[in-house]
């Protein structure tokens, strides 16, 4: 399936400042190995050792949060758009 | 240096203390390349704690596509600390992510004095910024006569280093 990829400003410096990208990939983790073939380190920095989805980098598909879709698994359709944001969080808490 | 009106980080303070003690947190968008922060957005606490923020993901989905729409960037993204100084802790600067943004702190842990402080976060490093206030309802050309320190319309909040 194709799909939209649309890349935060911290993560361009993987796709050469580019901040939408075009792949391919029947679920979100076949898309993040797609990504990764053609810039290299991207997947790493979405997802872990475990084979998990980062827990602050925030994946949608269209205007749906992939935690909701099975996240590495969510299925993608043609003509998705998926996005990228890492999420804004901390707090006094160390 | 942080530029910012004064109406917006009175709005900022006030959003601080409504949530108090929960952490409070939000965003000032601006012209995107512009460094001006315009238009204030407070954000939900998705955790509604007293010691971490974090944006809900399709709030911040919506409001960054907001953005992108009308060619604007995060130029400020502000949380607040309850019971701590106004200083990024490490949970701070490990999840900063926006290397363009001010990251301004206020701490509401004093229930008279709010203490606000800017900086900016890129990689692991955190640089602090003076804070330069501006009172709009001052004719802003009187400015031009004066250079350095307290004036009608400008008043500098210095660093502590």
């Amino acid at each position: 399936m194709s799909v939209d990829v649309r890349i935060p400003t911290i993560l361009r410096s993987y796709t050469g400042g580019t901040k939408a990208v075009d792949a391919s990939g029947d679920t979100l983790s076949d898309l993040f190995t797609d990504l990764d073939s053609r810039y290299p380190g991207l997947r790493d920095r979405l997802v872990t050792e475990q084979g998990k989805l980062h827990r602050f980098v925030n994946v949608y598909v269209n205007d749906e949060d992939v935690r909701f879709l099975g996240a590495l698994d969510a299925k993608l359709s043609e003509g998705d758009t998926v996005t990228i944001l890492p999420a804004v969080a901390g707090g006094a808490a160390s | 240096m942080l530029r910012v009106d004064r109406e917006i980080i009175d709005a900022i303070v006030a959003h601080a203390r409504r949530d108090h003690p929960d952490e409070a947190c939000g965003v000032v968008a601006g012209p995107a390349g512009f460094d001006l922060p315009k238009r204030h957005i407070p954000m939900a606490n998705a955790e509604r704690s007293s010691t971490f923020y974090r944006f809900d993901s399709m709030e911040q989905l919506r409001v960054w596509r907001e953005m992108e729409e009308r060619d604007e960037e995060p130029v400020v993204i502000y949380h607040s600390h309850t019971a701590t100084e106004a200083y990024p802790s490490r949970t701070d600067v490990g999840l900063a992510a926006e290397p363009g943004a001010h990251y301004l702190l206020v701490s509401t842990r004093d229930p008279e004095v709010a203490e606000i402080r800017s900086f900016r976060i890129a990689g692991e490093v955190i640089t602090e910024e003076p804070v330069q206030v501006i009172d709009a309802t001052v004719d802003g050309m009187a400015v031009q006569s004066y250079k350095f320190g307290h004036t009608p319309t400008m008043v500098d909040y210095e660093c502590r280093a």
